[in-house]
């Protein structure tokens, strides 16, 4: 069976949804605590949504210092699945593990709908089994969702049909270059089940266990 | 602070000598007199601290604690009633849930977003100190009109800190309301619902165990912040100098608190403590002395051992401050190691306190010298019971006969399109965009509907909430106003598929010492109860906010009631109001028109008008409305189910055909019937296919049941026998989605 690690860090709040998203594709996904150093024995690696350490200083500003991340870039290294969802994310920039960074929303609120993402590649671990221009139904839920990224060097795999942040050229999901490190802001467990009002978001899900079975990036 | 500056003494075990000092504190002259006769001696400051917050309105309830007795509490499904820090019932399959409803009007006022924001954090304690992980909140809020820059300030910050501390310490707000009236201008209302769900073993009720457990204080540092929150804030009516209160309000720190809900929900699975009380209103002083008074025990409290955010405080600053995201957990002593390093896991501070004593006083220790030595059980059930004077007011009568006279149809596709204009009536997105509703993955239908429904994972089970209030219906007649508003909300509940089960409520009102207020008062809570007993729901909690009142003005008799459902199975896919397609029937459920305007949404926006007596509920009809709804809902038959309520027909009709994008055409025979709000009405959208069925269910019911329309087409139609009237989608919608975000623009 696929071993998950999902890290929790203080304030981190999506950890039980992204376990239960997992567990109902079949994977054994299993809680972690930031101050654990070791990710032996997991093929991938997510880092779930939330206010990690309050958001205070600056999101993500804390949590990059955790004992688990050096783990984390070692498996980002070794071309393992990494996937930040919302403030996993933030927290995958401000490791530098992702290009860019997330500032405010230009509309300077936070923002909890659903939104439509559009694929544009499927050469990363999060849309390995999506196909480009497949458009898909998730919910959006942050504050600091607008993604900047002056050195043009993240690849974008998906982009919002229409952009409700300001994110440059509507980012909402970005890949390093080997396609294995992935930040995605729209939450993908939250669009996993038809009764909650979508189930698009289970082919990334799916797509991310069928690269940690192969074991690296796509 | 000019106000507290008097009781922050440096000699702190001399007795009170001012004799004004307990007036700055809020307490009468003969509420000094009783703390006398009950010490037989002259109190210390710290004492008659402990005694002017633990008396306080606020935490006292002394004067609606006569009147609350009134209220059906008992049913089998409930486990824990008015009393504790939340009502709990048993909805099956080993899962408890518990429920409870707060306010924070005054300090919202006050300061807007921290106001709002430990109005949340607040509420959020009183469940998981039950035992309970917090799942999902809800909020009714009440401004003045958005005309004036003051109440959109108001507005904007108290969404802003629902947001920013429920989204942080994750917990979804899955619905909630919105209202305006000028009455709120200088008093908005700010009310907050939370329910939390937990296995029946995880249950914890606020005890102290037996002589000898140790009390540890988890959590924030104590500080300055808050003090006398509960006596000086919430229970004196409002005037010009009360932003001078502003360092009344605490504030909130929503990491503290989601590390302290993780910390104290290992500490309920490792069954390692014996009872916990959280820090809100009134601080240490409470939780230190409730749990004992309960347990009938003392306790012996060294404030030294307090950690602080401060230095230098004294011991009257650490009883009464109200700093936010503690909690009081009574422990065995052998169990204070896995405690404190269950703290440490998750990085907040903890400190033992106090041990439990037999004694029966709360004995306060500060810097080597006894500051307070009081009984426990004076503190908290010591406090005066007040039989207020009430008298029905003079105006009622004038109220009543105050109608207006119709002479002519009015344009009915304007009078709707004002209605969607109005932002009480319009879309909410603007609000509830900002907080997160989805967390948990439990969320099936969230803001923006009658009723929020979450299924409950590992059964097949759903939990229905519906929270409403209504001001200007209770200003009119209170008793029917009181007890539609369980009607609606419990229809609401049935319309998802669920059984109406338990009620809380939150009972805002001005201020206690007019008779008119306290007639208001008791007829209210007359209306609830006697809507409870007809529809077998218990009242298992609840908040009263009284000194609603600025400068000599009293709001609306403002109740605010939610009703607690439990679907079994959960309706997949539930009814929604997004659901109708071309070519599906519009059907009315409900007994004949009374044809009454009074109190209706139509005579405000239309006429400005606020007069004549709004129709009485009636049970048979009621009861009836919720079985159809229920059945319906459970069937699947009706895609769309939504109540009659504000706006009437017209206006649920027209919420239907927006949320769903498709037009509709109903077919009336008297315009009143369009805008009339009588309650126990709905609608429903049902497929041709299925309309037998429909009115078969109906029959059963006994509810009179009739197609009226159709979905189909790009406008909302109004037609009398070949006249219509007709309003564009396109223009409804927009209407509808930006009158409340282009007046906060």
């Amino acid at each position: 069976m696929t071993r998950v690690a999902v890290v929790v860090f203080p304030g981190t709040n999506c950890e039980h949804d992204t376990v239960h998203a997992f567990r109902s594709l079949g994977a054994d996904a299993e809680l972690v605590w930031h101050r654990q150093d070791t990710l032996d024995g997991f093929d991938a690696v997510v880092l779930p949504g939330g206010f990690a350490h309050g958001d205070y200083l600056r999101t993500g500003a804390i949590a990059r210092l955790a004992p688990v991340m050096g783990p984390v870039a070692g498996m980002a290294r070794a071309g393992r699945p990494v996937l930040g969802i919302c403030n996993g994310f933030q927290i995958l920039c401000e490791a530098g593990l992702l290009p860019g960074a997330l500032i405010a929303n230009s509309g300077l609120a936070f923002l909890c709908r659903w939104v439509e993402v559009e694929v544009i590649s499927d050469r990363s671990v999060l849309t390995s089994l999506a196909r480009p221009g497949q458009v898909l139904r998730i919910p959006l839920n942050s504050y600091e969702g607008n993604y900047v990224d002056p050195s043009l060097s993240g690849r974008v795999v998906m982009r919002y049909v229409d952009t409700p942040n300001g994110s440059q050229g509507g980012a909402a999901a970005v890949t390093n270059l080997d396609g294995n490190v992935v930040g995605v802001m729209p939450h993908p467990e939250r669009g996993s089940d038809e009764l909650l009002g979508s189930a698009d978001g289970l082919i990334l899900l799916e797509g991310f266990l069928a690269s940690a079975r192969v074991g690296a990036g796509v | 602070m000019s106000d507290q500056s008097v009781i922050i003494e440096d000699e702190e075990t001399a007795p009170v000598e001012i004799s004004s000092v307990h007036h700055q504190l809020g307490l009468t002259d003969d509420e000094f007199d009783r703390i006398r006769a009950i010490l037989g001696r002259d109190p210390r400051p710290a004492e008659l601290a402990m005694y002017s917050v633990m008396w306080s309105e606020h935490c006292s309830y002394k004067s609606s604690r006569v009147h609350l007795k009134r209220f059906p509490t008992a049913a089998p499904w409930v486990v824990v009633g008015p009393g504790e820090n939340a009502g709990v019932i048993d909805i099956g399959d080993g899962w408890y849930v518990a429920l409870r409803i707060e306010s924070h009007n005054h300090p919202s006022f006050v300061e807007p977003y921290q106001g709002a924001a430990t109005g949340v954090g607040g509420i959020i304690r009183d469940i998981f100190t039950m035992g309970a992980r917090p799942i999902a909140l809800w909020d009714s809020i009440r401004f003045g009109p958005l005309g004036q820059a003051r109440n959109r300030y108001l507005l904007k910050g108290v969404v802003a800190g629902i947001a920013g501390y429920g989204n942080a310490v994750g917990v979804p707000t899955v619905g909630g309301e919105i209202g305006f009236a000028e009455h709120y201008s200088n008093n908005p209302l700010v009310n907050v619902m939370c329910l939390g769900l937990m296995r029946r073993e995880q249950l914890v009720l606020a005890r102290s165990g037996p002589e000898g457990t140790r009390a540890i204080l988890l959590g924030a540092g104590t500080g300055r912040d808050g003090i006398g929150g509960a006596s000086i804030l919430a229970s004196t009516p409002f005037d010009a100098a009360s932003s001078q209160k502003r360092p009344s309000v605490q504030v909130g720190d929503p990491f503290e608190e989601k590390k302290l809900i993780e910390a104290c929900l290992e500490l309920y699975e490792r069954d390692l403590v014996i009872g916990v009380q959280d820090l809100g209103a009134a601080g240490l002083s409470c939780a230190a002395s409730e749990p004992v008074a309960k347990s009938g025990m003392g306790i012996d409290l060294d404030l030294d051992l307090v950690h602080v955010r401060e230095s230098g405080m004294n011991a009257v600053e650490l009883l009464m401050s109200e700093s936010q995201e503690r909690m009081m957990a009574f422990v065995d002593p052998s169990r204070v190691e896995a405690v404190l390093a269950v703290a440490a896991k998750w990085e907040i501070d903890a400190a033992v306190v106090g041990t439990v004593r037999d004694h029966g006083n709360v004995s306060v220790n500060h810097g080597g010298e006894t500051v307070a030595e009081i009984p426990a059980a004076s503190l908290v059930t010591g406090a005066p019971n007040y039989e207020r004077p009430l008298g029905e007011p003079q105006w009622m009568e004038d109220l009543w006969s105050n109608t207006v006279k119709f002479v002519a149809q009015p344009a009915i596709a304007t009078a709707l399109l004002q209605m969607l204009d109005d932002p009480a009536l319009a879309s909410k997105a603007w609000a509830f965009e900002q907080y997160d509703h989805m967390l948990f993955l439990n969320t099936v239908i969230g803001p923006g509907h009658d009723a929020s429904l979450l299924r409950v994972k590992g059964t097949d089970k759903g939990l229905a909430l519906s929270v409403d209030g209504d001001g200007r219906l209770c200003y009119l007649d209170p008793r029917r106003g009181g007890a539609r508003l369980v009607y609606e909300g419990a229809l609401q509940v049935a319309l998802t598929g669920a059984r109406p089960l338990a009620v809380v409520d939150n009972l805002n009102f001005g201020n206690p010492e007019k008779p008119e207020v306290m007639w208001q008062l008791r007829e209210t809570i007359e209306g609830i109860s006697e809507a409870c007993e007809a529809l077998g729901m218990p009242v298992i909690g609840g908040n009263v906010s009284l000194y609603n009142e600025t400068n000599g003005i009293d709001i609306y008799p403002t109740p605010v009631v939610g009703v607690l459902g439990l679907a079994a199975p959960l309706p997949s896919p539930p009814p929604r109001l997004d659901r109708a397609l071309a070519g599906m029937e519009l059907w009315l459920f409900g007994t004949e028109w009374a044809i009454n305007l009074a109190g209706s949404t139509f005579e405000l926006v239309t006429f400005a008008h606020i007069g004549g007596r709004p129709t009485a509920p009636d049970p048979t009809a009621g009861r009836a409305a919720l079985q159809a709804g229920q059945m319906l809902a459970q069937e699947g038959v009706t895609p769309v189910l939504h109540d009659i309520s504000s706006g009437g027909l017209a206006l649920a009709v027209a919420e239907v055909a927006i949320s769903s994008g498709v037009g509709v055409t109903v077919r009336y025979s008297d315009w009143r019937h369009l805008f009339c709000e009588d309650p126990h009405r709905f609608i429903a959208a049902v497929s041709p296919d299925a309309a037998i069925r429909v009115a078969g269910l109906a029959a059963e019911a006994a509810i009179p049941a009739a197609p009226i329309g159709e979905f189909g087409g790009n406008e909302i139609v109004f037609d009398r026998n070949g006249i219509r009237a007709a309003l564009d989608l396109g223009v409804a919608t927009s209407t509808w989605s930006q009158a409340l975000s282009r007046r906060l623009a």
